[in-house]
């Protein structure tokens, strides 16, 4: 897996700062197995470059207003724009590349 | 259980919580099923979201409800702007932290679904929305949005059941609209989580005329009428037409109300209509049928009482010019307000449509008399089935409140048979039925009226010809004989006819007079001749006799002396 997460991002290469959100709420199993999706995908495909910003709604609940959260987790890309989204307990890592971008659709 | 705190109700049943929406909590019997959810269904335009609308901003404005807005279709810019024209300040309400508003929007393109995941992100946003304005009303418009948005049905269907299942558990009276599906009551069969209570509004377009219909489809644990009742939308928002009574229960009276025809009134008993009756005037084009509308107007509002003009044919400043020329200035009841003017086509709405805008005016004007002039334009709108439903349903309402309502009607034809009749059938339904006819003679046609039939009054079985001047409407004996109905000209001829007719026979009757006059005076002059002659008769008789007793004296004397003479004994 190592060298095509070197090589996929070739686009986005760059000193490009990954910031991303994941809405949760509570400590739930799936908010908790969410982030740890994330943590490891993250280590992958953007080792260094990203930075994780977790929102917990329920002590949070106006915060989800902002950012059209209806689906929990919700993970926001924010940055490199534009803004995508992507719903669900992050366990397809596939689909969460390709939500992220970081592998062609199709 | 999960009732409201304020769980009062009138029945001992269901508790329920009034929308506040004219005519809706009459026919579900007091309103929505308290701190359950109601599903609103139709298809797209049927005024779903506006019934979600009215709940929410009637519930927190006059019901002292707040209640929260949930919309998946429309932003909240578009909502505010969308019930602003009827006259409902929803900026004013969220200021006041008396409705939350809010836009939930999903686009599908942007989105990505890598798992499991709920929709707690919606929970909390109700959440804090229902606490942030201590909510008791909660609205989800087109909440069937989510389906498209997202494409695992399995997860949505779960947490809606859940959503649903956790606004009962909040207590708050819920309304969730959903669009119409095929051959389902919603797209994505909602019905199946909200089942308590679903309503089902209907749009149709009938000869190019839209109405609109509302039906409770079911209401759990409640009585509800289950008719289709017609709704209108109009510049104070829904309003839906509880036409629950049909019976024929409304009160009776026994007053009268005057006709504004003296001698038509005299017809009538000699009082005039039964207040709170129907009347129908039936004729031809141009018999005064509006004019006879007019005359009632005019003195129901010189009696102090309100009257409701209902005009689809003339605009209302037509019918003032027209009328003021016969005598009756209705421009002066409409400044104070007694007389009410409403003029409309009836292609403009579908018959339902008609009926709620006669039902609002009424409720809002209580006149004591409504006037439809004409109903026959109706027939434009609908079939004769339809019009007679609409119109039987008129009757029934005006009679339960009791305001006596006058209908003309356009007489088919003038043939025989044709002018009893009229193309609404409603003449079995009206109380008292004048019929007005055109009679054509001697080059001119002139307005007849007859009392047709008049129900618990001693009424004139005598035609009348009706005549109209700047003083107002009169009516006139007719002339009657030999199968000859006369009026106007010939009534007038006929009058002098008669008029000679009688100088003629006077004069013979004098002539006769004088003549036996004249026989009886010659008599009565022979009679004195004879009895002259019978006079003289007489004397002669009587000198005769005198002379006859002296000479019968003079001889017996002549007698004695010649006997003397002789000596004899």
């Amino acid at each position: 897996m190592k060298p095509a997460a070197t090589e996929s991002p070739a686009p986005d290469q760059g000193a490009e700062c990954w910031c991303l959100r994941l809405y949760v709420a509570g400590q739930s199993p799936r908010s908790i197995q969410a982030f740890q999706n994330l943590k490891d995908l993250c280590e992958t495909h953007l080792a260094g470059r990203y930075e994780i910003e977790i929102i917990d709604l329920i002590e949070n609940p106006r915060l989800a207003r902002g950012d059209q959260i209806v689906a929990v987790p919700t993970l926001v890309r924010k940055l490199p724009e534009p803004v995508r989204k992507i719903i669900g307990d992050l366990s397809n890592t596939d689909r969460v590349l390709v939500g992220l971008d970081l592998r062609p659709r199709g | 259980m999960q009732t409201g705190p304020q769980a009062v109700s009138h029945s001992p049943g269901l508790a329920k919580c009034r929308t506040g929406i004219c005519g809706l909590d009459e026919i579900t019997e007091g309103g929505l099923p308290q701190g359950r959810p109601t599903l609103v269904c139709g298809a797209a335009g049927s005024g779903k979201t506006l019934l979600a609308m009215e709940f929410i901003v009637r519930g927190a404005r006059d019901l002292d409800e707040p209640g929260v807005f949930i919309a998946f279709e429309e932003t909240e810019g578009e909502l505010i702007a969308n019930v602003r024209s009827l006259g409902f300040d929803l900026d004013d309400l969220i200021a006041q932290n008396r409705v939350a508003l809010d836009y939930v929007y999903i686009e599908r393109s942007e989105i990505e679904e890598t798992g499991d995941y709920g929709l707690d992100g919606l929970f909390i946003r109700l959440g804090c929305m229902i606490e942030q304005v201590g909510a008791r009303r909660v609205a989800l418009d087109g909440v069937e949005a989510l389906f498209t948005a997202l494409s695992s049905e399995g997860i949505l269907r779960a947490e809606l059941r859940r959503l649903f299942r956790w606004l009962k558990e909040q207590g708050v009276t819920a309304v969730i609209t959903g669009e119409q599906g095929q051959g389902t009551l919603t797209r994505h069969n909602l019905e199946e989580y909200v089942s308590d209570c679903v309503i089902f509004l209907d749009h149709r377009v009938n000869n190019q005329v839209a109405t609109r219909r509302l039906r409770i489809v079911k209401y759990r644990g409640s009585r509800h009428g289950t008719n289709e009742y017609p709704a209108l939308i109009d510049e104070c928002g829904l309003s839906v037409l509880p036409i629950s009574s049909v019976s024929l229960d409304h009160r009776v009276s026994r007053e009268r109300v005057s006709t504004g025809i003296q001698r038509l009134d005299a017809m009538l008993g000699g009082q005039g209509y039964f207040k709170g009756s129907s009347v129908l005037v039936s004729g031809t084009a141009g018999a005064g049928k509006s004019s006879l509308a007019a005359a009632f107007a005019d003195s129901v509002c010189r009696h102090g009482g309100r009257c409701l003009y209902w005009s689809s044919e003339e605009s209302s400043a037509q019918i003032l010019r027209n009328m003021s020329s016969i005598g009756f200035d209705l421009g002066r009841h409409i400044q104070s307000g007694l007389l009410h003017c409403f003029a409309i086509r009836p292609t403009l709405y579908g018959l339902e449509n008609h009926l709620v805008r006669l039902h609002k005016l009424v409720v809002e004007q209580r006149p004591e008399a409504v006037i439809l002039d004409p109903i026959t334009n109706f027939a434009a709108v609908g079939d004769a089935a339809e019009v007679k439903i609409m119109l039987t349903r008129v009757i029934d309402f005006l009679k339960k409140e009791g305001i006596t309502a006058l209908f003309t009607s356009l007489a088919p034809g003038t043939g025989h048979g044709q002018l009893e009749h009229t193309d609404e059938g409603i003449s079995t339904l009206t109380d008292t039925w004048l019929l007005l006819q055109m009679v054509q003679s001697a080059g001119e046609r002139n307005r007849l009226l007859y009392v047709l039939k008049s129900r618990g009054m001693a009424h004139s079985n005598q035609v009348r010809e009706l005549l109209f001047s700047e003083r107002g409407i009169d009516l006139a004996d007719v002339y009657t004989g030999a199968g000859q109905v006369y009026a106007g000209s010939d009534r007038l001829a006929q009058q002098a006819r008669d008029q000679t007719a009688a100088l003629a026979q006077r004069q013979a009757a004098e002539r006769r007079r004088r003549t036996l006059q004249q026989k009886r005076s010659g008599l009565l002059a022979r009679i004195h001749a004879l009895q002259a002659q019978l006079d003289g008769i007489e004397e002669d008789a009587a000198l005769a006799e005198a002379q006859e007793l002296q000479r019968l004296a003079a001889a017996a004397c002549a007698e004695a002396e010649l006997a003397h003479a002789r000596y004899a004994d």
